[in-house]
């Protein structure tokens, strides 16, 4: 009796359903092994179903998704510093960092990457390290003990052999990275290992000691605004935690798994992927941020946030330079925030409020849009 | 019969906004002022004076010159005041000093070739058909047109494209073009020339908004309506701030006037212009950055138009968005277990005071009559009738029986508050749409709202002084809408999480805990108390007898009675020890629930089944059985569970806290190790014997491995504690069913306190090297460094004390400042996403029309109804058609 997998296809292909409703329907069907007439009984209990969990047309949705994320606000810890996931990079937690990602900010105060490797270096501690040296950047310090020769005008830099092995350096890249740096010549002595020597051309003392503060500015290897990397074993598989976030140019460093690397930098995030890319890191961030301090929240309402603010190919900030400041309404903006300012270039412009939101109809106090006031019902009475 | 239909009323389409021209407001102006005046000696307004009474009435007993308005009546009307010399308006110094570098200083043309203007025209067209804001593009515009050096239209002397000057700013308000300075009055010539279609290119409407209107030659006086002035007790007027304001304008453009008439030197001309220009500034804004606020006599710096609308207290923020209203009551709220969910108990006083009104038709006459003829003081009764024609009569003592032969249909009864009636019960802030929902009156004796404790979380109520507010509807359009949408019952699922927000609280929680646990042996009698105020009429097969062969029910039974029939239901308790693995059924403590066609078979109530957030059962049968029967379930809950808690009785007091003395002596040693333990840590750091761990100093690695010993410890304490108190210590059953507080609680009350902490750290701060003068100097100790090793009970000693205050501060600061960080948060997502709307296609769009979401969520879904579309369902309904499990 039982229908073929082609026919229950057949049958559910047409369905407006979502696609995980669709798809464990079809796979009972063939689990159970329905008839024609039970799966037509499913289908239709389905749907029934289905449409009665729909939201309701004219819902404000909007309200309702900002008051889901503002009410719990009052809840959550302002403790900006918490070791989340790795014991050893601090990440903003909480309030903070919500606020911080509806505020679109160029960087969080934080900034951080998960960087997964790539197949042949996940499971090797040895190269994951490797990798970890080629994104951590290294200054002179890592190196070498500087010390300043006021004596005969020179800066003496004893570079530590084992950790340059360890780093998989050699004296004449650094030479050459100084050189480039700072843009004066260095010389290696013959008599001691390791050790180079930075002679000012025009020596005077402040030049010097200029010197010696800029020397610590270079990078020696490594990216750029990465301040340290972190190894940790997740399952079998090592990966990498940085402090510090440049996706751009991690995803160009040889051994790590593009597809599964990620930073928390959400306008960085669109630079490199993308803005569907951002709106995902938007919704991750904030559900992650709401979780760990033990909220629940549906993740449609964070959803229309991380969609409101994309929604015009740009991340755009929950605020006066975004969303709420390049609003249609006159009215609605002048309500918000710098009130005058928005009623001098209305004015100026000759602009024009249809009063189709909110708040406008609030100010001129007719009924508002939304809901039972978006509905135009006529009763028909007898004979007409 | 009379079927007079109110009209419909009108709607405001649009509102258009513009500058407006000196000819057009000559032209609305009443009158012009000159006088600096307000009243003469007999206190009656000075004609042409800035009180004349054709710009409004204000004083009651007289009548507006324009529209014979008595003061009420008459809107106000604008006065001008005829600028002597052109002034800047200070709000468009921006755009001024903009379209200034942007134009010919000659011809006045925008320095744009005719091509690019028509391209950015073109652009302008398109951004306004999207419906976006033209901000970035008219500033390219300026920018663009001020990097010429010559215009394109005109020579200058020698047959050359004219040279562009350069025009400097300087604040406030001066312009200055190669040294010299421009007056207003060249400024405005310039403007005058500018031919419309540049003015659009820069994206000014020249019908409604010309440049050259952006420096004022008329002032336009603000009605006197605007501008009320007060009497004081004295009998002496205080005049608004900005008639002082005007007055100043007034004088000082007289004494301009007088000068020049007089042929005054320039320099004198030029001052004046100067103090005009100051005090037109400060009329408008007087907050302008390099402007000295003009200052009333007192010091206090003046409210002028600016101010007046800015910020949250301001026209916008503060009266235009925020209504007022009547019809509304406040008092303190209290508890009431007796009322449904859906009620408020509403003091008599209140209700009395309080009115519905209530057209008369045939039907309802006699009804209506009744009330009236009972006056305002027998309770049912009316407060006021209103006749056909509208006219309010006050129902008195005297005069009631008297309207209540009057009264008849087509007149309106203002009748008294009864129970049923739908009320708004609002508690600030309100956070979400769950602060303000709809109750059903219960009038009652005393002073306070009642309310059924159930609904404290959603209104986030406690019974500590908290105040209510009520509003009662007046239309029966709002009361139908608000009994539909709003009512508690239809807010028990939050659609924050999809889960209840309504359920037991506190003693409902322990209350079933102590009910459902265990065997208890009730009574017939037992049994009927405990349901007594549940619709239950007979009793189920009785669970035993005892031997005196009396019949005797438990607690699981009594429970089920209440359960809908056919509950089917699995989950493990709040008590759930998370065993590593689960019995399910044959849990040994207790701790799973099997609840079986609405039969409690196994397992404990507690706040995973009835509690607000949590509530398992709760949640299932409010999605299964509807709102009606949800409410109706919470509400038998909430009494059985008082009852239940009232049977056993459940108090905690000081001796709860006792721990005996072998456990006192476990703890003690276990805080002694820990210390002990952090003294040979300090000992391998001082020693520099100590390993960092990676990424962190040493001092940072000590401090955090001290931190965890410490915690450890505690964390110990506690446990030695609870092992000693056990199930039977009221605190245990509130913490372990949920009711209220946690183990942590019981810890510090019984144990240990444990280290006190700022900003995550142990306290470091106060003299130098250390906290107090009670240690060493880089004492690193537990101790010394806010450990805090006495509990609650056993008392803090003066360093612990010190400490505890410490880390307590840091908690309420903490508090304060994230309500209100949050409370902006909410602000700035409640007017970003305020707009949107779910479409009748189901895509969610905002004002413009720019589609957010093509499907709402991405499945179209209801937080609230979710679980009708989750796998499980279909599961479910796949079950229910063939009758076959699915996994």
């Amino acid at each position: 009796m039982a229908i073929s997998e082609a026919t229950i296809e057949s049958m559910t292909k047409n369905l407006a359903l979502p696609n995980n409703i669709l798809n464990t329907l079809r796979e009972d069907g063939l689990k159970v092994g329905v008839s024609k007439k039970e799966m037509e009984e499913i289908i239709e209990r389905i749907m029934e179903s289905y449409e009665y969990a729909c939201v309701e047309p004219c819902e404000a949705v909007g309200v309702v998704s900002a008051q889901s994320i503002g009410e719990p606000g009052t809840q959550m810890t302002m403790r900006t510093f918490h070791y989340a996931g790795v014991a050893e990079i601090n990440v903003t937690l909480g309030l903070p960092r919500l606020i911080e990602i509806v505020d679109a900010r160029k960087s969080p105060s934080t900034p951080m990457m998960t960087v997964a490797l790539a197949e042949g270096y996940s499971t090797d501690r040895d190269k994951a390290r490797a990798v970890a040296w080629e994104i951590e950047a290294t200054h002179v310090e890592h190196l070498a003990d500087v010390t300043t020769d006021l004596a005969n005008m020179q800066l003496i830099i004893d570079l530590n052999g084992k950790v340059l092995a360890q780093r998989n350096m050699d004296i004449d890249d650094i030479a050459e990275k100084l050189r480039d740096g700072l843009g004066v010549s260095i010389t290696s002595p013959d008599v001691v290992e390791n050790q180079l020597i930075i002679t000012p051309d025009a020596p005077s003392y402040r030049g010097l000691l200029q010197l010696a503060k800029n020397i610590h500015t270079i990078i020696l290897k490594g990216i750029e605004g990465i301040k340290r990397v972190v190894i940790r074993k997740d399952g079998d598989e090592y990966t990498l935690y940085t402090e510090g976030s440049a996706l751009k140019d991690v995803l160009q460093i040889e051994g790590i798994a593009a597809t599964r690397t990620y930073t928390n930098n959400i306008v960085e995030t669109n630079d490199v992927f993308g803005i569907e890319a951002a709106r995902n890191s938007i919704i991750k961030e904030a559900i992650d941020t709401l979780n760990e301090q033990g909220l629940t929240v549906d993740i449609r309402h964070i959803m229309l946030v991380a969609d409101i603010m994309t929604c015009d190919g740009e991340v755009k900030q929950i605020g006066r330079h975004g969303i709420s400041g390049e609003k249609a309404s006159v009215f609605a903006r002048a309500a918000f925030e710098v009130t005058v300012n928005h009623l001098l270039d209305a004015g100026m412009r000759g602009n024009v409020d249809e009063l189709n939101g909110v708040t406008e109809n609030i100010i001129v106090g007719q009924p508002i849009k939304l809901g039972t006031g978006d509905v135009h019902l006529i009763a028909k009475r007898n004979g007409d | 019969m009379d079927t007079k239909i109110p009209s419909i009323p009108k709607r405001i389409g649009a509102i258009k906004f513009g500058l407006i021209s000196p000819r057009e407001f000559r032209k609305m102006s009443v009158t012009a002022v000159i006088t600096a005046d307000t009243y003469d000696d007999d206190g009656y307004p000075i004609d042409m004076g800035l009180m004349d009474l054709r710009l409004g009435v204000i004083d009651p007993g007289l009548k507006c010159k324009t529209c014979s308005g008595r003061a009420g009546e008459c809107p106000g009307h604008f006065g001008h005041i005829e600028l002597v010399a052109p002034v800047i308006h200070v709000g468009f110094n921006k755009m001024i000093r903009k379209t200034l570098r942007a134009i010919c200083p000659k011809c006045s043309r925008l320095t744009l070739d005719p091509a690019k203007k028509a391209g950015y025209l073109e652009q302008l067209a398109k951004l306004k058909e999207m419906g976006h804001l033209p901000d970035s593009l008219i500033n390219d515009v300026f920018k663009e047109a001020a990097k010429a050096k010559t215009c394109p239209y005109c020579n200058d002397a020698d047959g050359k494209p004219r040279k562009k000057t350069v025009i400097k700013f300087e604040k406030p308000v001066e312009y200055i073009e190669d040294g010299e300075k421009l007056t207003p009055t060249e400024i405005r010539d310039r403007f005058e020339n500018i031919p419309d279609e540049d003015v659009r290119v820069f994206g000014m409407d020249p019908e409604n908004a010309r440049p050259e209107w952006m420096i004022l030659t008329v002032l336009p006086v603000p009605p006197v309506t605007v501008r009320p002035s007060i009497t004081l007790e004295s009998g002496q007027r205080s005049e608004d701030d900005l008639t002082h304001k005007l007055v100043d304008i007034i004088r000082i453009n007289q004494r301009f006037q007088e000068n020049r008439e007089a042929g005054a030197p320039q320099l004198i001309i030029e001052d004046l212009w100067e103090l005009l220009q100051y005090h037109v500034t400060t009329f408008f804004d007087n907050e302008v950055s390099g402007v000295p606020p003009a200052r009333h006599r007192s010091g206090r710096p003046l409210k002028t138009l600016s101010q007046r609308l800015k910020g949250k207290e301001g026209r916008f923020r503060g009266s235009l968005s925020g209504k007022r209203v009547n019809f509304s009551a406040r008092t303190v709220v209290s508890p009431d277990p007796n009322l449904s969910i859906n009620e408020v108990g509403v003091p008599l006083q209140i209700a009395k005071q309080m009115t519905i009104p209530v057209r008369i038709i045939e039907r309802n006459v006699d009804l209506m009559r009744m009330y009236v003829n009972r006056g305002r003081a027998n309770h049912p009764g009316a407060n006021y009738v209103i006749r056909e024609d509208g006219r309010r009569i006050k129902v008195t003592d005297l005069n009631h029986e008297e309207l209540a032969e009057k009264i008849e249909p087509g007149w309106t009864v203002e009748r008294q508050l009864i129970d049923g009636d739908i009320v708004l019960f609002n508690r600030q802030p309100s956070l979400h749409k769950m602060s303000i929902m709809a109750h059903q009156i219960k009038v009652l004796p005393n002073k306070t709202f009642r309310l059924n404790p159930c609904v404290c979380p959603p209104y986030n109520a406690d019974f500590d002084g908290d105040e209510m507010n009520m509003h009662v509807l007046q239309t029966e359009e709002s009361r139908a809408e608000a009994k539909i949408l709003m009512q508690v019952q239809e807010n028990i699922l939050s659609p924050r999480f999809g889960g209840p927000i309504i359920g037991g609280i506190h003693d409902h929680i322990s209350g079933m805990f102590l009910l459902t646990r265990n065997e208890n042996f009730i009574s017939k009698n037992g049994a009927l108390e405990l349901l007594r105020k549940a619709d239950i009429r007979e009793l189920p097969e009785p669970a035993g007898h005892t031997d005196d062969g009396e019949p005797y029910w438990n607690g699981k039974q009594i429970f089920s009675q209440i359960v809908p029939r056919g509950l089917e239901l699995e989950f493990p308790a709040k008590v759930c020890f998370q065993c590593e693995t689960c019995k399910k059924g044959d849990c040994e403590n207790d701790a799973y629930v099997v609840i079986k066609d609405g039969e409690l078979i196994k397992g404990t109530i507690d706040e995973n089944a009835i509690g607000a957030f949590k509530g398992l059962v709760l949640d299932k049968v409010v999605k299964e059985y509807g709102t009606t029967i949800g409410a109706k379930f919470i509400d038998d809950v909430t009494r059985l569970a008082i009852r239940g808690v009232m049977r056993t009785g459940l108090s905690f007091g000081i001796a709860d806290e006792d721990v005996p003395n072998e456990a006192k002596i476990e703890i003690f040693d276990t805080l002694v190790k820990a210390e002990e333990e952090v003294h040979d840590l300090i000992k391998a750091y001082e020693a520099k014997e100590l390993e960092a761990l990676p990424g962190r100093t040493l001092a940072e690695t000590i401090e955090m491995l001290i931190m965890q010993k410490l915690g450890k410890a505690r964390d110990n304490a506690g446990q030695i504690a609870g092992n000693h108190l056990g199930l039977e210590n009221s605190a245990v059953i509130m913490a372990k069913s949920g009711a209220r507080g946690s183990m942590l609680n019981l810890t510090q009350m019984a144990a240990c306190v444990g280290q006190q902490a700022v900003r995550g750290e142990r306290i470091r701060r106060g003299y130098s090297q250390r906290t107090l003068p009670h240690f060493k100097k880089g004492d690193l100790a537990a101790d010394a460094h806010g450990f805090v090793k006495a509990s609650y009970k056993s008392g803090l000693n003066p360093t612990e004390y010190f400490f505890h205050a410490i880390g307590g501060r840091e908690g309420l600061v903490d508090t304060a400042v994230r309500t209100s960080q949050s409370g902006y948060l909410q602000r700035r997502l409640v007017n970003a996403l305020q707009d949107l709307e779910v479409q009748y296609d189901g895509s969610v769009r905002e004002t413009r029309g720019v589609v957010v979401q093509f499907k709402y969520g991405e499945d179209g879904i209801d937080s609230t109804k979710s679980d009708y579309s989750k796998p499980e369902a279909v599961h479910r309904i796949v079950r229910a058609v063939t009758g076959k499990e699915v996994e």
